[in-house]
């Protein structure tokens, strides 16, 4: 039996959630309020509760009753949509945060990465920058200069490490920022989905790296939307739902149980009316969900390359609604964000619209292989958000004539795009 | 990796109740601090046309403005010191505290990015803000020593006391600076009150006018604004004003003293909701 690394006994995590404008409180409001009720507010505010708590009526739970125990050497990937919890555990182990209860023991020295490049000065040069990255990591200064040489070299930034990284390209900024992080050391390393950026080679690079700091015995703990990633790094998965946990065991069962939970599990079974897994204010709720043709006729599925409009029914709770702006996400069934849409992002948001009503979005042409989509969907109403729900419905796209040849395009790869092909014999 | 002989245990569980600071954890992360001092400075002197020269023109043109306004127009006393010397020796502690405190006011809240993303004591980010001050410190006293020379006025055995001061000062900054960068976090509003209270601090503090305008015990009790303390203290280190301002300086160190305790403690309660907050 090896040593346990990390323990945790039903942790969990509460966020107060108010309207935006709540979000930070003017001294004006707290004196107001302090007028009001004056040893209460004042009790509250030197106990260190954020902004006037009692007040504020949304709470949501990020994680709720969440225990668990990872071994020493054990390489663990926690799995799950947007919203699950992952990174609030992460950030409840990292010590960036603390749980609202429960209860969690780490034995090592722990070292988070949460993002690459904390804390990178643009006017400092990369080799100030490896020594301030460095530290804010948790290296010591001792340890940063032997492996000086070593990280410049994984970096591939040589020429320039006494420019200021503010001339570097993003390219390099990159790799220096994972050249450091690749090369800390600590007993036990928390990683967050990192690895989601920077070209593909490089990314192999960081995951070799990993898989030896992985396989010399270090406990590693991976939050990644990237299952391959997953599977590559990790033997054992923790799947977090609706910050809860799900299941917990060999990553290649507890995988393909999730992503299998698309399609069986998943909330859109709900009708959306009756749906409460919702954020926002209320001001307006989306109740329905189609799709259709040009001409308005019901599609039961999306066929690629053809012009369909997504079609939202919507209920409001005033009788108009002001400044209306709403967007969508079309994810495959790994949970990646393939596409966006959003009416602010078009310039088309909906100045003044009734209680009730549609809000239609058309794609000429849909870009996606055939395959099983999900959809997330919001709402804000005079730029508060009224409405947020993730999994609002699954659709399936069917083979089409993408390309206008008679030739139905089958699934390869995640787009489609125009394109031409011609010949040319001047060889240069 | 230097491994520990013991194996480092973290607790995970919701801190409740009034915290003092974890000494030894702080020591632990000593040279993230150091290196968050010496970003601020290196940024800050890279980031300036004229760079280092800032921490000298600041506290000279003040020291000359208030030649030429207070000293040649009002004819402000000066316990027998020329005027410049009088006003500069004052605003060279002066500069750095209420330098030291507007940035140590702000320190949080702009380095939420480092909050959100990776844990330390929190309390290691103000206390680098003042730290980083100390550069500025020593150069505008390098013209303060300049300054001496050319007036001919050489310091008494009492200079051993300057250190002393110099770390009231550092005390006093960062108890205020404590309690309104954890405040800021929630408060917005502190970033826009903090100039003011520095300017109305400014002529709170002995630093155009000597505090041997008051008569015993009121100078006694004026000492509960530590800088009156720290500028005396000043005064009388290197310039030999007549009598050590003895009892009001222990009044300062008391006083400066509980902001601090109490700013450590305020700043540990709030120190839980930063990340969430901020």
């Amino acid at each position: 039996m090896s040593k346990i690394a990390i323990k945790l006994e039903n942790i969990s995590k509460q966020y107060r959630i108010g309207s935006l404008q709540a979000r930070y409180r003017t001294l004006r409001d707290t004196i107001t309020e302090a007028v009001k009720s004056p040893f209460r507010k004042a009790a509250s505010l030197l106990r260190g509760e954020a902004y006037g708590a009692a007040d504020l009526t949304q709470i949501i739970w990020a994680l709720r009753d969440v225990s668990a125990e990872i071994k020493h050497g054990e390489a663990v990937g926690i799995i799950g949509r947007n919203g699950a919890g992952k990174t609030t555990l992460l950030k409840i182990l990292s010590r960036i945060t603390e749980p609202t209860s429960g209860y969690g023991i780490i034995y090592g020295r722990v070292g988070s990465l949460l993002e690459v490049g904390t804390g990178f000065h643009p006017e400092l040069t990369g080799r100030d920058n490896i020594y301030l990255n460095g530290a804010i990591l948790g290296m010591k200064k001792a340890e940063i200069s032997r492996k000086f040489d070593e990280m410049v070299d994984f970096s591939g930034v040589e020429e320039f490490i006494d420019t200021p990284i503010k001339h570097y390209s993003s390219g390099m900024y990159m790799r220096l920022a994972f050249a450091v992080a690749a090369h800390l050391e600590p007993e036990i390393l928390l990683v967050d989905e990192v690895l989601a950026v920077g070209d593909a080679s490089f990314q192999k690079k960081c995951l070799n790296k990993m898989s030896d700091v992985a396989s010399q015995g270090r406990t590693v703990v991976l939050v990644s939307h990237n299952m391959e990633a997953i599977l590559g790094l990790c033997s054992r998965a923790i799947w977090l739902n609706g910050g809860k946990k799900e299941e917990d065991g060999p990553s290649q069962d507890i995988v393909k149980k999730y992503l299998s939970s698309y399609v069986e599990r998943g909330a859109w079974r709900t009708p959306i009316a009756e749906r409460t897994d919702r954020g926002g204010s209320g001001l307006i709720r989306f109740v329905n969900f189609r799709l259709q043709d040009e001409k308005g006729n019901p599609l039961d599925f999306v066929s690629t390359g053809e012009t369909v409009d997504f079609v939202f029914s919507y209920i409001g709770k005033e009788e108009k609604l002001f400044n209306v702006t709403s967007w969508f996400w079309i994810r495959d069934n790994f949970g990646r964000e393939l596409l966006y849409f959003g009416s602010r992002a078009t310039g088309q948001d909906f100045g003044v619209i009734p209680s009730r009503g549609e809000l239609i979005c058309r794609i000429p042409r849909f870009p996606l292989p055939p395959g099983k989509y999900t959809i997330d969907l919001k709402a804000d109403v005079n730029n508060v958000r009224g409405d947020r729900m993730n999994d609002v419905a699954i659709f399936e796209v069917a083979p089409g004539d993408f390309f206008k040849t008679g030739r139905p395009v089958k699934g390869i790869g995640l787009f489609l795009c125009d394109h031409s092909w011609r010949f040319s014999e001047n060889i240069k | 990796m230097s491994q520990d002989k013991t194996t480092l245990e973290v607790h995970i569980k919701p801190s409740g109740g009034w915290r003092s600071i974890d000494f030894r954890e702080l020591w632990r992360y000593r040279e993230l601090l150091y290196f968050l001092s010496w970003k601020d400075i290196k940024v800050r002197y890279k980031q300036t046309v004229i760079g280092a020269a800032w921490a000298i023109i600041q506290p000279l043109f003040t020291m000359v403005i208030f030649t030429i306004f207070f000293g040649r127009l009002a004819k402000m006393p000066s316990d027998g010191i020329p005027y410049p010397i009088f006003s500069y020796a004052a605003l060279v502690p002066w500069t750095f505290f209420a330098n030291g405190l507007a940035d140590a006011s702000d320190s949080l809240v702009s380095n939420a990015n480092l909050i959100k993303k990776i844990y330390f004591p929190r309390i290691i980010i103000p206390i680098s803000a003042i730290l980083s001050k100390s550069v500025d410190f020593i150069l505008a006293f390098l013209v303060l020593i300049v300054m001496m020379i050319g007036y001919g006025i050489f310091p008494t055995k009492a200079v051993i006391w300057l250190p002393f001061f110099f770390l009231l000062a550092v005390v006093t900054s960062l108890g205020v600076g404590l309690w309104f960068t954890a405040m800021n976090v929630q408060f917005r509003d502190v970033r826009y009150t903090v100039p003011f209270l520095i300017q109305a601090w400014l002529f709170a503090t002995p630093i155009v006018y000597p505090s041997s305008l008051l008569k015993e015990p009121w100078r006694t009790l004026y000492g509960i604004n530590p800088m009156a303390g720290v500028v005396e203290g000043f005064r009388w280190a290197l310039l030999g004003t007549n009598a050590p301002p003895s009892l009001m300086v222990f009044v300062s160190v008391a006083v400066s003293v509980l902001i601090l305790i109490s700013g450590a403690f305020y700043f540990r309660r709030m120190e839980k909701n930063f990340a969430d907050v901020i």
